[in-house]
């Protein structure tokens, strides 16, 4: 980068490193085999959903799957709405 | 009522994701509910172009095979909550996308939203051909170079005859976009005049979107260009094609440089 270019600040708005990280990040998932990422979430989510419907209702349209890839670690986020639940004993 | 809109082109490389991701950022800026689906099976792109790649869980394979509900696909937008993406699939294979599966997902789409733009892949096989199947409108994105040209011609053949509203006995209604227009070397004679390419091809005009660095950096960025930089002249393109969508008759204009003395001494920040 010059001179020319830091000095009127484009060095601090370059685009370029921003698309580099992301395809770092992208491609290392993409790489490592795991694109059939969507087959382990969706066997997850059933069988995490088979536990919770052992002990009370839950539709599958309330499940809520959330995934944030990261450059070491993802974050995979399951919300489930869970519905009021009656405590047995009252009808 | 819902609107169907299709993206495509015939030709890659012209500018149909690009395109796709910003006339949906500008409707949804409207507040109208908007989705951008992704139609290119095994070669998604739309996701990166809208800065969703990192949260991509399930896609539109998944919602067709039955793996996941379409509310679980759809991914909300960040900056715009009234804007989704429905990504495709970048493993399954192409035939995965059948023609009941992708009728259904539409049905449930139009349902949900003010605004379906589907984005095709390149090329005149199936996955082109499913993506502008529902569509009740086409925008043909074309660049100003022969061989775009004679590709969009191509497609709007297809456009008049293999989709559900042809086959109705309807008529699509086609848009032409023009991508990647340089006013400067029209002027010199060194590119095919807007005139021309309205000529040949004979649909109506949508919009003229300068080529413009700022669609490179948009993508780097992960941002519609009307988001990213809307004062950019392929910002201000785009927004006003997207008002045309809407019924509004604005004057095409090709949307240039807004900058001040200093700023275009210096090529400064735009």
């Amino acid at each position: 980068m010059g001179l020319f270019d830091t000095l009127f600040g484009r060095g601090t708005k370059t685009s370029a490193p921003v698309a580099r990280d992301r395809l770092q990040i992208l491609l290392a998932h993409e790489r490592t085999g795991d694109g059939n990422e969507s087959d382990l979430l969706s066997k997850l989510q059933a069988e995490i959903l088979e536990v919770i419907k052992r002990h009370i209702p839950v539709e599958q349209e309330k499940v809520q799957v959330k995934l944030d890839r990261g450059n070491s670690v993802s974050m995979l986020e399951i919300d489930i709405e869970v519905p009021q639940i009656r405590t047995p004993g009252r009808p | 009522m819902a609107k169907v809109l299709v993206v495509t082109s015939g030709k890659g490389g012209v500018g149909k994701t690009t395109s796709t991701a910003a006339l949906g950022a500008s409707l949804a800026q409207t507040g109208q509910n908007v989705v951008v689906v992704d139609f290119d099976v095994g070669l998604r792109n739309l996701d990166l172009v809208m800065g969703a790649e990192r949260r991509v869980v399930f896609d539109l394979i998944n919602v067709i095979q039955g793996d996941a509900k379409l509310s679980q696909a759809l991914i909300r937008d960040k900056r715009i909550e009234t804007l989704s993406i429905l990504p495709a699939s970048q493993t399954r294979d192409k035939d995965a996308l059948t023609a009941e599966g992708v009728a259904r997902v539409m049905q449930e789409l139009r349902e949900k939203f003010d605004w379906v733009i589907c984005d095709s892949p390149a090329g005149i096989e199936r996955g082109a051909q499913l993506a502008m199947y529902h569509a009740d409108h086409a925008i043909v994105v074309t660049n100003p170079e022969v061989s775009s040209v004679r590709d969009s011609d191509r497609i709007i053949g297809m456009l008049d005859s293999t989709t559900e509203k042809a086959k109705g006995g309807g008529k699509i209604e086609k848009h032409l976009l023009l991508t990647r227009y340089d006013p400067a070397r029209a002027a010199r004679g060194e590119m095919l005049r807007i005139e021309d390419v309205l000529e040949i091809l004979s649909i109506p005009l949508l919009g003229i979107i300068p080529e413009s660095e700022e669609v490179l950096r948009a993508s780097n960025l992960g941002a519609p260009v009307t988001l990213s930089s809307p004062d950019s002249p392929p910002a201000r393109a785009y927004a006003e094609a997207a008002r045309r969508l809407e019924g509004e008759k604005l004057e095409i204009t090709v949307p240039t440089e807004r900058k001040g003395l200093l700023a275009r001494l210096f090529k400064g920040k735009s």
